[in-house]
């Protein structure tokens, strides 16, 4: 089997920015304006990498105590994202740690439970990293999702409330709406999975020279992985801004209710 | 008898500066009160704090002598019910929307009982506005609230609005009603608050 696994070398990585170099002509030639963001882009995706890499080696390199502090980060760092994302909603950031710490912890503690996966920094961290960032775009997702909705929506939702319905009860409708919402992508994901591309896990595995039967596996799980980790990610981040956008009392809050009345 | 409501005082903040500011009126519980003001005064904005869709900064609103807050607020709404400009259907028949006081709550605001199965969104906006009346009633409130009922009505449709909320206030409900129009008040109303340009 070829293992590519070992093969590559920083020179091969140069070379590789050939095609860096290929986007950037095209970027120029159609007048797009993105030259400066690939260059940052592709910086960054060096010195984040590189870092991470370190990072990574160390802690396997018999510092598995770290594990926590890694996913730590990177839990912050999807939080201060999405919390940006929904910043409209108050509380984005609350919002946004606790959406994806349930869903890392949640599904990364059945996989550890059920013996799926080893307790071990090798399983947990890129498991972890992957669920992260899933829930990290869900969490956005939701939240930017359900300010929008109600906002644009606002009569619908008070005229359920003049009724006597409660907050939860009016805003049902764009609550389910929006978990759907941030459900959708992993699910149709899930579903042309294999048959439009090859995803990350699997490709990984197949280049370091594993059989494909075992990336498969491997693949799916990581599959089922996201699946329920965006349904946790969704799930919470919908109720926590329901619980947000209305007062104790069952009303809109203002932000919400006066736009462009 | 006695007030219904009653403003103490109230302030409303907006984005740039008060919207109310020291605003004190009476509602009594009989007839119909119309709240009459240019439009941007505030007129919609006190109407909501009377069945808590918001709440004043300062002061106080009473219902029957106790401030609003004081009242679980689901109860409170149940018992005023608010109607606003824009009539709101929600998904399905016009009996689903009003519930299985149908038949009798669709003749007393006048649309036809053939009506029923229809789907709400289906109904011209005067249909869909009496039937929005129709299901507030449908609650057993003591009081209504109207913000501006008519104003997205064509002529014909506005009149036969009017005399639906004239016999609502003559049956005995506390009818308050928001209008930005004086012709309509003076018709319409047992007596007329006004509500100041800032």
């Amino acid at each position: 089997m070829n293992d590519l696994s070992g093969r590559i070398s920083w020179a091969d990585v140069g070379l590789a920015l050939l095609l860096v170099a290929v986007s950037v002509v095209i970027s120029r030639m159609r007048r797009t304006g993105l030259e400066r963001d690939i260059a940052v882009a592709t910086f960054r995706s060096f010195a984040q990498l590189l870092a991470i890499g370190y990072v990574l080696d160390y802690v396997l390199g018999g510092n598995s105590a770290l594990t926590p502090l890694v996913l730590l980060v990177m839990v912050g760092t999807a939080t201060l994202t999405s919390g940006g994302r929904g910043k409209r909603v108050p509380g984005a950031y609350w919002i946004a740690a606790i959406s994806v710490s349930v869903a890392a912890g949640g599904t990364l503690g059945v996989l550890l439970l059920l013996g799926i996966v080893p307790a071990a920094p090798r399983a947990a961290i890129p498991l972890g990293s992957m669920i992260i960032s899933n829930a990290m775009n869900t969490a956005s997702l939701v939240m930017s999702r359900l300010r929008d909705d109600l906002g644009a929506h606002r009569r619908e939702v008070e005229a359920h409330l003049s009724l006597g319905e409660t907050s939860a009860e009016a805003a049902a409708p764009w609550h389910r709406r929006a978990v759907r919402n941030g459900m959708l992508p992993i699910v149709d994901q899930t579903k042309v999975v294999g048959l439009v591309a090859l995803p990350g896990a699997m490709t990984g595995m197949l280049l370091a020279g594993a059989s494909a039967t075992s990336a498969i596996r491997l693949q799916l799980v990581v599959m089922y992985m996201l699946l329920g980790g965006n349904a946790f990610a969704a799930l919470v981040a919908a109720k926590l801004t329901v619980a947000r956008l209305f007062t104790a009392d069952h009303q809109l809050i203002r932000s919400v209710r006066r736009v462009a009345d | 008898m006695g007030d219904r409501f009653e403003y103490r005082n109230v302030r409303v903040d907006g984005d740039s500066g008060p919207i109310i500011q020291a605003f004190s009126a009476r509602i009594p519980a009989d007839g119909l009160t119309a709240m009459v003001g240019p439009s941007g005064a505030g007129k919609s904005t006190l109407l909501r704090l009377l069945n808590r869709l918001d709440d004043p900064d300062a002061g106080e609103v009473l219902f029957e002598g106790r401030d609003v807050r004081s009242y679980d607020v689901l109860e409170l709404r149940r018992r005023v019910q608010f109607v606003g400009q824009v009539p709101v259907t929600f998904a399905g028949t016009v009996a689903a929307n009003v519930g299985p006081e149908t038949p009798h709550l669709l003749a007393r605001v006048g649309l036809d009982i053939a009506l029923a199965g229809r789907d709400a969104d289906r109904l011209s906006v005067g249909e869909a506005q009496r039937m929005c009346l129709a299901r507030a009633l449908a609650r057993h409130p003591e009081c209504l609230l109207l913000d501006e009922p008519t104003s997205a009505l064509d002529t014909i449709a506005k009149a036969g609005i009017e005399g639906l909320i004239r016999s609502l206030a003559d049956e005995g409900l506390t009818v308050v009603m928001v209008t930005h129009d004086p012709r309509q008040a003076n018709e319409l109303a047992d007596r007329i608050v006004p509500v100041g340009v800032k």
